[in-house]
């Protein structure tokens, strides 16, 4: 218990509880923590369009991860949870990229995404399409998305795997009982199978959530930030100011920024949608 | 058990139709395509990349890998990155297993909110703390550019989920079997190593596994701690292609051999790391 307890404690409990102290101080790095300056620099924080663009940013992530991976991640699984040749081997395929390190996966699709001579521009010239001229991580308007597909690619296997898992969980007599009643396939998946996974999928989504939250790797890679800040998360944003910028104060009021809007979420999203799992678990206690 | 049950029932349900193996192709496809193309490549020289993105190697140019394996960064690179996995790993199964156990087993007045600790800590990410972290790493600690610098701050923040995970497996061993121990005259040391240690095997791989990927594939905090020869694999892959961004075949190379121990360790104990996996969701 002892040197678990004492780790813990010294490198994430005793980092957190400083970065709140650094966070009402204006320090550059050097010297004692002398300069207080109170609430100031989650004013100027809270009042930096780089940061509340990168906040909104964060947030597109979130949404957009519920409303095209979650469906996309589920069509897929649902595809999939049959007999069928070759099942396995694609179950191996679709983790592939989840494996993969965010960096290297963000250095293959930087390179795959140049303007001109990448391969994806290459490919959309061959069906006669012609991608942006500063190419897609390098206009305003397209890099969050690209930014996104890519984060796409990477992850969704995870949400397959963990939603073909959750249908290992219903059980088959269901599909027996509403075949007998005629039920077509679509009717039994919509009916039975979805909400029956409601569980797996609500724990997907808060992962989702709390991972778009803190992304970092991906965006660090791929643009920067860039271009015009078009790409900027909550995390590129600290540690911009705190490593290349000596901000130190200001990076660590972002960073508990950060970790109050996480803390949030997570407690709504707990208070709202998982407790009805925590409900219905009590009640199929048993099983 | 694997995705059977609908296909038991032919009738309505049906194997795999043809529009569902053009899905699965579709997925395998964009799933694979990108590892592909920088497999491949690797093969071709730039000019050969130039001319058509997206062809195969004509002629067929090993050059850039054998640049990559002769180079001394990228063995330096793979060095570091094994040696820190391999701490941080070492560090959170033993450490973790440690804390679990009395979390699981003993009675005291503490164990639940030291419990509740840990589960707080799930909550925070390393982003949230990655600033005073890196000033007691670098100077109080004077750990800066080293492995341990690295490795200990990973183990810490892996410990959470370590401990989640294998608290309950080890709630799950039955108090007969430590009542029947100890009275064959084994300590509570003794019962700990020689039956519960065999005993929550799965669990320990399971943690380890997720804790060697996690340190393999890390990149925020050996980017603020790490420079020049103590670098990790994945910052020296960001570092080649952003000094060599024009060599696109060196940069393609340079990754794959970069991606091989990862996926190879994926191959081997994919069963481990899907279940850890579905075992946290599920936790």
């Amino acid at each position: 218990m002892g040197p678990a307890l004492s780790l813990f404690l010294l490198f994430v409990v005793w980092p957190i509880i400083k970065a709140v102290q650094f966070s009402v101080y204006r320090w550059k790095g050097f010297g004692p923590l002398t300069d207080f300056v109170g609430w100031r620099n989650y004013d100027s924080v809270l009042h930096n369009e780089v940061f509340t663009g990168a906040l909104l940013h964060n947030l597109a992530i979130v949404a957009l991860s519920l409303l095209i991976q979650l469906p996309l991640g589920l069509a897929i699984a649902l595809l999939l949870n049959r007999r069928m040749w070759g099942q396995g081997m694609l179950r191996t395929v679709i983790f592939v990229p989840y494996v993969l390190s965010e960096v290297i996966a963000g250095v293959v699709w930087f390179q795959l995404l140049q303007p001109q001579y990448g391969v994806v521009d290459a490919l959309l010239a061959a069906v006669g399409l012609e991608g942006p001229e500063q190419g897609w991580l390098g206009t305003p308007e397209y890099a969050l998305y690209t930014v996104f597909a890519v984060l796409t690619w990477k992850y969704l296997g995870l949400a397959v795997i963990l939603f073909l898992a959750g249908l290992q969980g219903v059980p088959e007599e269901l599909f027996e009982a509403a075949q007998l009643d005629g039920a077509s396939w679509w009717q039994v998946q919509r009916r039975i199978t979805i909400p029956l996974l409601g569980p797996t999928l609500r724990v997907w989504a808060f992962l989702s959530m709390i991972g778009s939250l803190q992304l970092f790797d991906m965006v660090w890679i791929l643009t920067g930030g860039g271009p015009a800040n078009a790409t900027t998360t909550m995390a590129t944003f600290l540690v911009t100011e705190g490593t290349k910028r000596q901000n130190y104060g200001i990076a660590a009021a972002a960073s508990v920024v950060l970790f109050v809007v996480a803390l949030v979420m997570a407690l709504l999203y707990q208070a709202l949608v998982l407790r009805r799992d925590v409900r219905d678990a009590s009640v199929g206690a048993g099983r | 058990m694997s995705g059977g049950r609908l296909g038991r029932s032919p009738r309505v349900f049906g194997g795999g139709t043809p529009l569902v193996y053009a899905v699965a192709l579709l997925v395998a496809v964009v799933t694979l395509a990108p590892v592909s193309f920088a497999v491949i490549g690797g093969l071709r020289s730039n000019a050969q990349l130039a001319e058509s993105p997206a062809g195969l190697p004509d002629p067929v140019v090993t050059d850039n890998y054998r640049r990559v394996l002769t180079s001394q960064a990228f063995w330096q690179y793979a060095l570091n990155s094994t040696v820190i996995a391999v701490i941080t790993t070492a560090l959170v199964v033993v450490l973790g297993l440690m804390a679990a156990y009395p979390l699981a087993r003993y009675r005291f007045r503490w164990r639940e909110p030291l419990y509740m600790t840990f589960v707080v800590g799930l909550l925070f990410p390393a982003t949230v703390a990655i600033i005073p972290l890196f000033v007691l790493v670098t100077r109080d600690l004077h750990l800066g550019n080293s492995w341990w610098g690295v490795a200990l701050p990973q183990a810490a923040f892996a410990l959470p989920v370590t401990v989640v995970i294998l608290r309950p497996f080890l709630m799950a061993l039955p108090d007969e079997l430590e009542e029947a121990a100890l009275i064959d005259g084994a300590s509570r040391i003794g019962f700990f190593w020689r039956i519960v240690v065999p005993l929550s095997r799965p669990g320990m791989v399971t943690v380890g596994v997720l804790a060697f990927v996690g340190s393999w594939n890390a990149y925020l905090l050996p980017l603020l701690l790490l420079q020049g020869d103590r670098k990790t694999l994945p910052l020296g892959v960001a570092d080649f292609s952003t000094q060599y961004s024009s060599d696109t075949a060196g940069v393609f190379a340079f990754t794959t051999l970069a991606m091989i121990p990862a996926l190879a360790f994926f191959l081997l104990l994919q069963g481990r790391i899907v279940s850890g996996l579905q075992g946290a969701v599920k936790g």
